[in-house]
């Protein structure tokens, strides 16, 4: 076991980092993500790793563009109008087969919103964002250790795939404090990165490297034309289907699942131990992978007939892809943000009133 | 060897740069974007430095004729050139960077990011082939563009009113304390490729000696979208566009600070 810190959320994203091996980050302040690039700052420059605040979120995202293309592990953190502006660079590194992460700790949107937590990017980060159909790997973590746990996954995912990945965090998450283990995570060797650009003499085979985001313009790696990046991007979102990861708590005779991610999985589990207590067959399936996502369990679950009660703060978004998954079988229930305990901003999912929703569809 | 006069007649006495693997094929003909290409190609092989050096394209026909050049190349997103650069020389910074862009890439679409790499004093180096339009769209209107010049998006002529005044942007960068290196050259005559190699190799003798950010503006003709031949667009450039955009140093900083 590593040492056990107090920390918040956005610190353990920088603490996360460093047990990855990541070598820059870039970014720009906005709230509620301050303290994650505050610890950058803090803690990189003096570690001999390069840390840059940029112009603008716009800025940030470049600067990734370029760091991942010189084969460095880097990433940036950002809360929504900052992950708004990113999408532009999102697309290019897609484009480009660059692997970066992207820590987005999420405020309520739409527009500049609410500088408080929300869950209201789920769709525009699972779904890529920005223009041109690509796929992030995004992971939700719920907790300060998870986030720091998943950082380290995000860096050995995206370089696995050569991909970039989102870690989902919201406004709540990055604000808690909580114990954390600071257990570097080995998940096994990669690939070298022989594509990246080191300056044409300090290559292997002293020939020189070509990075872009112009697949259709200009031959890459996978072939001449346009259709043979296509082909192999489709390959890449196939294999990285198998990467689905879940946690099921409470499962044994279930006869309805919450889905929850982020926050309020904590309020729904215990809601669920609740529920229990009370005699009610209810469990949680908290999906870690958010892309990809569990189709197959909720598919399973929805044979077995168990109805689904999706708890998100947001106006019914990861409910679209429950739904997709159940096929129609069996009933989706959304308990979403107008059900949080307070009508301004500092509002939450409370498990008493997710309590309520299981007793009323049970 | 010819056996009467005693001459190769198989010497290649003058071609393109070594790192020139494919000559660009993107350029038209009269276009002056290759020959700026050509002079850095020259001054890298001169200072020995190509085989250490990252190039950073801007999107738009003055970026994208590097793609068959012997250097390693990356290509961001359209006006994002020194970010990526800023990013690549902070990570690795035993190699020379340097961006290839536009005047629309540098200073519409990508003024912020040439303001933020000048604020943040980036060890890189610029070089930024002003045509005053976007040549790969259609010769649009740019910040460059002459007052009262006609383009697609200024049908009637540039307006004070409606589109603003002409940028100025070697000049505009060397009032930037973080700005080492500041000069505008054209390409009109033989004179004025000599003295704008001049400008270029010190621009990157800057960033080997680590001084700050090095930014040189080429004056380069566009005959298509101006509908000129390319003759004309010499004389144009000579009677109208070094009138508005003098050629020199604005700034040399000698060394760091």
């Amino acid at each position: 076991m590593g040492e056990r810190i107090f920390i918040q959320g956005n610190e353990a994203i920088g603490w996360g980092a460093l047990n990855a091996g990541c070598d820059a980050f870039f970014g720009y302040p906005i709230t509620p993500q301050n303290e994650a690039t505050e610890w950058f700052a803090r803690e990189f420059p003096r570690r001999g790793k390069v840390f840059v605040q940029s112009e603008s979120e716009t800025g940030s995202i470049s600067m990734l563009f370029g760091a991942a293309s010189a084969g460095v592990r880097c990433m940036t953190s950002t809360s929504s109008p900052g992950w708004g502006l990113m999408q532009e660079g999102m697309s290019h590194l897609a484009a480009a087969d660059l692997p970066a992460v992207i820590a987005l700790v999420q405020r309520g949107g739409p527009g500049a919103g609410t500088t408080r937590h929300a869950q209201t990017d789920y769709t525009s980060v699972t779904r890529g964002g920005g223009p041109g159909g690509y796929r992030n790997i995004v992971l939700a973590p719920a907790s300060v250790q998870e986030i720091h746990d998943l950082i380290q996954l995000a860096f050995y995912l995206s370089d696995k795939y050569c991909n970039p990945v989102v870690i989902l965090s919201d406004g709540i998450l990055g604000q808690v404090r909580e114990p954390v283990d600071l257990s570097p995570i080995d998940f096994g060797p990669l690939p070298e990165k022989d594509w990246a650009l080191r300056g044409r003499d300090n290559q292997k085979d002293k020939g020189r490297r070509f990075v872009h985001s112009a697949p259709g313009l200009i031959p890459t790696k996978m072939g001449l034309e346009y259709n043979d990046w296509l082909a192999h991007a489709q390959k890449k979102q196939q294999e990285i289907l198998s990467e689905v990861r879940y946690e099921i708590h409470h499962g044994e005779g279930a006869k309805m699942y919450l889905v929850a991610f982020g926050y309020p999985a904590r309020s729904s589990e215990e809601a669920v131990n609740m529920a229990r207590a009370e005699g009610i067959k209810v469990g949680l399936i908290r999906p870690v992978t958010l892309w990809p996502f569990p189709y197959r369990l909720i598919k399973e679950k929805a044979l077995e007939g168990c109805k689904f009660l999706v708890v998100e703060d947001n106006l019914g978004q990861m409910v679209d892809d429950v739904k997709c998954g159940v096929e129609g079988k069996v009933e989706v229930h959304l308990l979403g943000i107008l059900a949080r305990h307070l009508r301004h901003d500092g509002g939450m999912l409370m498990p008493g009133r997710i309590l309520e929703e299981i007793r009323r569809l049970s | 060897m010819n056996g009467e006069t005693g001459i190769s007649v198989r010497e290649k006495i003058f071609g393109a740069p070594g790192l020139v693997l494919i000559p660009s094929i993107m350029s038209c003909p009269g276009c002056q974007h290759p020959t700026a290409g050509r002079i850095v190609a020259e001054v890298l092989e001169e200072l020995g430095i190509d085989g250490k050096t990252i190039a950073v394209m801007g999107v738009g026909c003055a970026g994208g004729l590097l793609f068959g050049t012997n250097i390693d190349l990356t290509l961001p997103a359209h006006g994002r050139a020194p970010d990526a650069a800023s990013a690549i020389k902070r990570c690795r910074p035993d190699t020379i960077v340097w961006t290839m862009q536009g005047d629309g890439d540098c200073i519409a679409i990508g003024a912020g990011p040439l303001i933020g790499a000048l604020t943040r004093n980036e060890k890189i180096t610029i070089i930024m082939c002003n045509n005053t339009n976007y040549g790969t769209t259609g010769g649009q209107l740019a910040p460059t563009t002459l007052m009262g010049q006609v383009t697609p998006t200024s049908p009637y002529g540039r307006n004070a009113a409606s589109e603003g005044y002409t940028v100025h942007t070697a000049e505009l960068v060397a009032t930037f304390p973080g700005c080492a290196y500041s000069a505008r050259g054209a390409l009109t005559s033989p004179d004025n490729y000599q003295r704008t190699k001049k400008y270029i190799n010190t621009s990157f003798q800057k960033q080997i000696d680590n001084v700050g950010l090095s930014f040189v503006e080429v004056i380069t003709a566009c005959p298509v979208n101006w509908h000129k031949t390319p003759v004309e667009c010499l004389k144009w450039i000579e009677d109208e566009l070094l009138a508005e955009f003098p050629l020199g140093e604005f700034k040399n900083v000698q060394r760091s600070k």
